[in-house]
């Protein structure tokens, strides 16, 4: 049982890692690196490390997240403003 | 960032203080179950990332007064672990002069712990005003972008 469970999580941790660098959007990827995050905290929680689960859930799945997608909507302000046509 | 709709203002309205309580509670009973100073402050930041994303920076930024975070929470948390390590200097640098052995009764209001128990707490202080504050400054850095015009930037790859 604990067995299927562990392979579920780490086939997740791989997927959610694929598709942080596969989406072309990056606030699509940053969702994808917080999924990636949180499912990296279930599995310390697996491997009976309670302690840093609760730490890479707070901050790689809330604030990293949030700082991601901060940066992100000032350059993308900043290229409104300057005219890059790029997307 | 403009402020969202109702739904999402209420909700967070809600949830901003359930975080706050339950970063309190890994803050306060870090000493003995999982979690601790760290984790629980980086639990207790995210009541300010809730307002943030529901209100937008311009609202929480005229609510919020920073000296407040950096001082009362940043300052006082580094102060008071810094001094509750020099408080055990008569015999060593970060000596746990309160603690009680296994199996004897805690003398007053100290947990068997002793000092872990405090020192959880004023780490628990410093890292909620620390991360509060890049989150903060990371918005007005948003609002810098845009009220006034960037220069040209030079040496960057794209």
């Amino acid at each position: 049982m604990i067995d299927l469970m562990h392979t579920a999580v780490l086939i997740m941790l791989l997927l959610s890692a694929f598709f942080v660098l596969w989406l072309k959007e990056l606030i699509a990827s940053a969702i994808a690196l917080a999924a990636f995050s949180l499912t990296l905290a279930v599995e310390f929680y697996i491997l009976q490390a309670p302690d840093v689960a609760i730490a890479e859930a707070a901050i790689g799945a809330a604030l990293s997240t949030t700082i991601f997608i901060i940066a992100i909507r000032a350059c993308s302000t900043v290229r409104k403003i300057q005219g890059d046509g790029r997307k | 960032m403009n402020p969202l709709s109702l739904i999402v203002r209420v909700g967070c309205d809600i949830f901003a203080w359930f975080m706050l309580v339950f970063g309190t509670n890994v803050i306060i009973h870090g000493y003995m179950s999982p979690g601790g100073g760290f984790q629980g402050g980086a639990i207790a930041a995210t009541f300010i990332v809730f307002l943030l994303v529901a209100y937008g920076s311009r609202r929480v930024h005229s609510w919020v007064n920073e000296g407040i975070y950096d001082v009362l929470f940043d300052e006082l948390g580094l102060l008071s672990f810094i001094i509750l390590a020099f408080l055990g200097l008569p015999t060593s640098f970060f000596f746990n002069y309160l603690a009680t052995p296994l199996g004897v009764a805690s003398p007053w209001f100290t947990p068997g712990a002793g000092t872990i128990f405090f020192m959880s707490i004023a780490v628990g202080i410093e890292v909620t005003g620390a991360l509060s504050l890049v989150i903060l400054n990371m918005h007005r850095g948003i609002r810098l972008f845009s009220e006034s015009p960037m220069e040209e930037e030079l040496g960057h790859d794209r």
